[in-house]
């Protein structure tokens, strides 16, 4: 073998790093790699998350900013763009590393504070009312007084492997991935195992799709390997339809090395030779990280033609998707890959026999690849330590809505929703009361505090009738109404259902006019529109069951657990909706009824002016009054009022 | 068009999804005139293109105005009461969901998701994103964009 100039990092990563098994290395080599996994720095480094979530908060100006502040003041110091930690209410996110200390963390600085915070921590002092922690790092001098992050209630109930690069590295630097260990798997993979050794580790592991099916990826793989076919696909599904799930965006814009090299192992298992990964088009930002980490892998030969001398080739394509929900179901993404309407198609046959253009084709979402790399590291009883009886690993949640803390985190199978909600989340926004969760998307449930305690896993929650979906939980505080909420469920579903069977899309469109029945007026009771609500409601629930047992796709199938979930665990709030005509949170502004008070009502006229119902009568300078029968609710009085003198109930 | 045109040369069928984004990308919105030349292009039926470009949410057959706002309606940002910044938004410009100001200044669209349900209610004005604002935020933020466009 010719002797390799490892003097620049592309030789040195591919030939002494990621071929190193024993993980010995002498001391340049490691001294070296500490400079690149930045544990030790001869200059500042000003970290900044400009993920998704932190160019939304107004990452981008305080880059903009922190940029000017070191031109302007000469100071030699290096910036890193990072994704996102998971901590995404504290965005934007500024770390600052010093020569010899440890890495400090700063939350929301936006670009007011940046540089104060600058200035202060160059000057080796800390903000307090803005500083999240300083990271763990052995060797290095620790910030005094400064708590250290990783015993932050968000993270230290975390265990994270998926995640535990995500928002260190840079996700630009294919070089921080491998000295932290990554592309070892597939070296190892591509070199000393068959494909079907691989397909044997992963269904050892009891890995299991984290998109909702919970179907174990080994089999998976293990069918597609073995249909005879001229041209197999691997494909990565980055869609991520279900609004309220953002943990595959943040993975990739975190760590996108380790999806790349997730599915590289996975082609190789199945026999495959091109890979495509369908990406949401909102997900601009993730699709530009995709592209440049794909552009890297490729300059180290990590894919491209004969990876390293194994005789196995892979391209990998990005495809970005047009946005339509259903494109999440296996079926209709493949046939919006083929460039059609994505119309799902009646399974079986599964993809994995007979997939894109009739050939074997696995699919496979972001999360379920990022485990790869671990398994094959740690090994597949590694993988199985961790998480319950029928759900092994750990897995990647999203929390949205109403929490105290919002973000995404990673943790064992198994957890309970009240440890997440309170332990990690810190509980409910403004200290209002919980109601609800939310999990799985829009064709998801709500689960009521009653059954917090339910453990997170596939078995556990089909119990309580439940789905693990992607993952996404939103939490609803008192202040939300379940109707009205279902209502928006429906509506998405209906807007989103593809057409192509009946059940789903007839049945959608009468259940929202059910569900819009009941939120909307005529109030009075003696309406014809009051007996055709009110039959609807009769129907409500069987109309659900049929369209649930008879839908061709996920997607129908699914549609009607809001309606099924909230009628089993929120039956009042329905029961309030339909015989008492009243929404008990407020939120069903059709329902509302005004009055006016007559104390701080100064006759000023102008709700009576404004009123399109002329149902507000009174002489100027006087209290003025509400005719209810008139008053079709509309808020425009409540609205114009200038004195807080008009209430609803 | 004809550079794009030339990028898929190879006609194939699959073609047709990332060929309609890269032309929208350049042109803004898509033409009658557009699904013809791709219906040459691409050897597909005009009616099959226009029942793909309608069936996916991206493709858009209505110029958008200088300022685009994009109003996100995932489950987050609806709890977030994303609807009131909809409503205030329609009332402010006199425009509804999905079309554009008679002055070709501002168009509305609402989105499913745009992956910042943390940072909820997310609003989106070309390039630039706003989280947390009040209602009451919005009409100086449109005000301040209409003087930049005069």
């Amino acid at each position: 073998m010719p002797v390799q100039d490892i003097s620049d990092n592309k030789a040195f990563l591919t030939e002494k790093v990621i071929k190193n098994y024993s993980g010995i290395f002498d001391k340049s080599s490691l001294s070296r790699i500490a400079s690149i996994r930045r544990d030790t720095v001869d200059r500042p480094v000003i970290y900044i998350g400009t993920g998704t979530c932190g160019i939304i908060s107004g990452a981008k100006s305080t880059l903009d900013k922190v940029r000017k502040f070191i031109a302007e003041n000469k100071i030699e110091a290096s910036i890193i763009e990072v994704g996102c930690n998971g901590f995404c209410s504290a965005e934007p996110l500024l770390d600052i590393q010093l020569p010899g200390k440890t890495r400090l963390s700063f939350h929301n600085v936006t670009e007011d504070k940046a540089e104060d915070v600058l200035n202060s921590a160059l000057h080796h002092t800390v903000q307090a009312d803005l500083v999240l922690g300083q990271y763990r790092q052995a060797g290095l001098e620790e910030w005094p007084n400064v708590r250290l992050i990783d015993n932050l209630p968000w993270f230290s109930l975390q265990t994270r492997h998926i995640l535990k690069n995500a928002g260190i590295i840079s996700p630009a630097s294919i070089e921080e991935y491998i000295v932290r260990g990554g592309y070892k798997s597939l070296y190892k993979t591509v070199l000393n195992y068959p494909a079907d050794k691989i397909c044997e580790i992963i269904e050892q592991s009891e890995l299991k799709g984290r998109a909702g099916g919970g179907f174990l990826t080994g089999r998976k793989w293990k069918i597609a390997l073995d249909t005879a076919g001229d041209q197999k696909y691997m494909i990565c599904n980055a869609d991520e339809s279900d609004p309220g799930a953002f943990m595959d965006r943040a993975i990739i814009e975190s760590d996108p090395h380790r999806v790349i090299e997730g599915l590289a192992i996975a082609s190789y298992a199945i026999g495959a030779s091109q890979a495509i990964i369908y990406v949401r088009s909102d997900y601009e930002n993730p699709l530009k990280v995709l592209e440049y980490a794909i552009k890297q892998a490729r300059e180290y030969g990590l894919i491209g033609e004969d990876i390293f001398g194994s005789g196995f080739s892979l391209s990998i394509n990005i495809r970005r998707g047009a946005g339509a929900f259903v494109c999440g179901e296996e079926t209709a993404l493949i046939t919006s890959l083929e460039g059609q309407r994505g119309l799902p198609k009646s399974k079986p046959p599964f993809p994995a026999e007979k997939g894109l253009w009739g050939q074997p084709t696995v699919i496979n979402n972001v999360e379920t690849l990022a485990n790869i790399p671990g398994i094959l590291e740690n090994g597949p009883g590694w993988f199985k330590s961790m998480g319950t009886q029928s759900s092994k690993g750990t897995k990647l949640f999203s929390v949205a809505g109403k929490a105290a803390s919002t973000g995404f985190i990673e943790v064992p199978m198994g957890i309970s929703f009240s440890s997440i909600i309170y332990d990690i989340a810190g509980g409910v926004r403004d200290g209002n009361a919980l109601k609800a969760v939310q999990l799985g998307g829009p064709s998801g449930v709500c689960i009521p505090p009653a059954e917090l305690d339910t453990p997170l896993d596939f078995e556990a929650l089909s119990g309580i009738g439940a789905k693990l979906g992607l993952g996404g939980l939103v939490i609803l505080d008192d202040k939300t109404c379940m109707v009205n909420l279902t209502r928006y469920f429906i509506d998405f579903l209906q807007k989103e259902s593809c057409g192509k069977c009946i059940p789903c899309r007839e049945g959608t469109r009468k259940m929202l006019d059910i569900l819009n029945g009941i939120t909307k007026r005529p109030k009075e009771e003696s309406a014809h529109e009051t007996l055709e609500r009110f039959k609807g409601v009769v129907q409500l629930e069987n109309l659900a069951h049929v369209i649930s047992d008879t839908s061709l796709c996920g997607l129908g199938q699914n549609a009607p657990n809001p309606v099924l979930s909230s009628l089993k665990w929120f039956r009042e709030e329905f029961e309030e909706h339909i015989f008492d005509r009243r929404c008990p949170a407020g939120v069903c502004h059709d329902l509302r009824t005004f009055y006016i008070d007559v104390d701080p009502c100064t006759g000023c006229n102008i709700c009576q002016k404004k009123c399109p119902e002329n149902a507000i009568i009174g002489s100027v300078k006087m209290p003025h009054f509400i005719i209810e029968s008139k008053c079709t609710g509309c808020g425009i009085c409540f609205d114009v009022c200038k004195f807080s003198a008009i209430y609803f109930k | 068009m004809e550079a794009i045109f030339e990028k898929y040369s190879l006609k194939k069928p699959e073609s047709l999804i990332p060929l309609l984004q890269e032309i929208q990308e350049a042109n803004g919105y898509l033409t009658d005139e557009i699904v013809e030349k791709v219906s040459v292009h691409l050897n597909i039926p005009t009616n099959r293109i226009y029942g793909v470009a309608t069936f996916y949410d991206q493709f858009r057959f209505k110029r958008r105005g200088i300022f685009h706002i994009r109003v996100c309606r995932g489950t987050s940002c609806y709890l977030c009461s994303s609807s009131s910044y909809l409503k205030e938004i329609e009332k402010l410009l006199k425009v509804q969901d999905g079309s554009v100001t008679r002055d070709k200044k501002f168009s509305l669209e609402t989105v499913n998701c745009m992956g910042g349900c943390s940072q909820s209610p997310v609003i989106r004005i070309n390039d630039t994103y706003y989280h947390h604002l009040s209602v009451s935020d919005l009409g100086e933020i449109i005000r301040t964009l209409r003087e930049k466009s005069e």
